[in-house]
């Protein structure tokens, strides 16, 4: 982490979350897929937001993705880039890129997961250009 | 042609202040209320319906009615943020052809700007909010996720920030005739390009003011409207929706009025070609490009053309669009603009608006509202009015 970078805000979890903070914690990115219908779903939920079955487990992402949108934010004290990565599991979910030219990101991008500590200790996953 | 119309808008009023240091919320809710009645001939007594949302102080409505005295039958708190008082209307409208109510009062006030924030962070809605893990270690704030859905749209569409930029432009040739605008000043393409990024690719003149105040509205049943003075709006059609991410099947790129818009235009039994002026939430540039699409004024992706070279400028394009300044440059009490949108759409169709931007034979509008963001989720709401006449 350059010392120029944003600190990341501490997530608010519960009881359908804890897993997947858990894992961040140990650098893995997880997925939440619904054993009823197969599909993944973002955020992971305790019920299927497709099908409503409540028979949903955890799997681990590949931690590869592209860039869906970005913005930078430019009127911050730190400047930081915004965005949504399209996962190869398919769902599109909302993080920061970093370690990356803030001027030189491009839609389409191919990136992966990395992590970051957020305020309180607890680890969060970002991406950067693969 | 006389259309039917199962409510009517009979007062609207908007608060004139822009910085209310000397004013609380309640008490600006109660003024624009007051305003509104007497702008209808009606009067706090005769209200039987109220409708607030989340800028109304206390539990619902009640805290509010109290403070204002009513007395009232029905009372809806419908909360979708800036888009909850276009809701209302509908509402409002429906609440009274079941014979809940025959005189609805819709407030909206607020006091951002004496309070105090300089930026808007994204609203606090506590931590149970089951996205908000997610979302908040990442820094969204209003105005990067509309940069995202910006973004997007330039990928996706080639929109450029000059198109975006006329947005502005035409706000600020209608702002130039309202006394009460923060911003009155005319702008061009290149102030607004030329103006600082705030979040890529949205300029400071992208977006919209930060100011207090508020407005109101009073609807009414037929019956009620034939004993006013003839000042009264019909409401011709109405619809809502909400958009969010679809566990993870994000498209940013157009917005709840996919839904809202049609179901409005059904309902009125008109077609965009129909409408002579509409409102349309203006929270930033992008809002107001995607939004028209959404509604089927142009195809989709081809806004950033259709917004070009004054296309929204009364007197100048073919869809005048905004004609009090709009949230760009008029006001957004609350941070929330439907109401507004609500009210210059009323005073159209009046006859009322400033002369050098009435639309000559106002006869059929639309306003629109957006609430939340469309960079992750939203209420959309559409609704048509016709003149008295229509």
């Amino acid at each position: 982490m350059s010392p120029n970078e944003r600190k990341l805000t501490a997530p608010s979890m519960n009881m359908e979350s804890e897993a997947y903070w858990a894992a961040a914690n140990d650098g893995k990115l997880l997925m939440k897929r619904c054993k009823g219908c197969g599909k993944t779903h973002f955020y992971p939920r305790a019920i299927c937001p497709h099908c409503q079955s409540s028979d949903t487990e955890w799997y681990e992402a590949s931690g590869k993705g592209v860039i869906y949108s970005y913005s930078v934010m430019r009127r911050s004290d730190t400047p930081y880039a915004l965005a949504y990565i399209t996962v190869d599991e398919g769902i599109t979910m909302m993080s920061n890129i970093v370690d990356c030219d803030y001027d030189n990101l491009a839609i389409g991008q191919a990136v992966e997961v990395t992590f970051r500590e957020a305020d309180g200790g607890q680890s969060i996953p970002v991406f950067r250009p693969a | 042609m006389r259309r039917s119309s199962k409510a009517y808008i009979a007062g609207a009023y908007e608060h004139p202040t822009r910085k209310a240091v000397d004013k609380t919320i309640p008490q600006l809710h109660a003024e624009v209320a007051i305003g509104a009645l007497m702008d209808a001939g009606l009067t706090m007594a005769d209200v039987d319906g109220y409708f607030c949302a989340g800028d109304a102080p206390g539990l619902g409505g009640i805290s509010m009615a109290e403070y204002m005295g009513l007395n009232i039958k029905h009372t809806d708190t419908t909360e979708t943020g800036g888009s909850s008082y276009v809701i209302h209307v509908g509402h409002a409208m429906n609440a009274i052809a079941m014979g809940r109510c025959s005189v609805a009062l819709v407030t909206l006030a607020g006091r951002p700007r004496a309070e105090g924030f300089a930026t808007l962070p994204a609203r606090d809605y506590g931590s149970t909010l089951p996205e908000l893990g997610f979302e908040n270690p990442y820094g969204p704030v209003i105005t990067n996720m509309y940069g995202m859905a910006a973004m997007r749209h330039m990928y996706q569409y080639g929109t450029t920030s000059e198109q975006l930029a006329w947005i502005k432009v035409a706000a600020s040739y209608h702002a130039q005739h309202n006394e009460h605008a923060m911003l009155r000043d005319v702008v061009t393409v290149e102030d607004v390009v030329n103006s600082p990024i705030i979040a890529d690719p949205l300029h400071r003149l992208d977006c919209c003011v930060i100011s207090d105040g508020g407005g109101a509205l009073v609807i009414v049943s037929p019956e009620v409207a034939k004993t006013l003075d003839g000042r009264c709006v019909k409401i011709l059609g109405y619809g809502e929706a909400i958009k969010h991410l679809n566990a993870g099947d994000v498209d940013i790129t157009y917005t709840g009025g996919v839904v809202s818009g049609p179901m409005a235009f059904e309902e009125a039994k008109v077609a965009p070609a129909d409408i002579d002026y509409v409102s349309i939430y203006d929270s930033f540039t992008i809002t107001v490009l995607e939004t028209l699409e959404d509604l089927g004024f142009c195809e989709k992706g081809e806004g950033g053309k259709f917004v070009s070279d004054g296309n929204l400028i009364s007197g100048v394009g073919k869809l005048p669009f905004n004609t009090d300044g709009g949230g760009l440059c008029n006001n957004h009490p609350s941070n929330r603009g439907g109401m507004t949108k609500v009210i210059e759409a009323t005073r159209q169709l009046r006859g009322e608006a400033h002369p050098k931007v009435q639309v000559p034979d106002c006869t059929i509008a639309l306003a629109h509202g957006t609430g939340g963001s469309i960079g992750t989720r939203m209420g959309s709401s559409t609704v048509i009015l016709g003149r008295n006449d229509a």
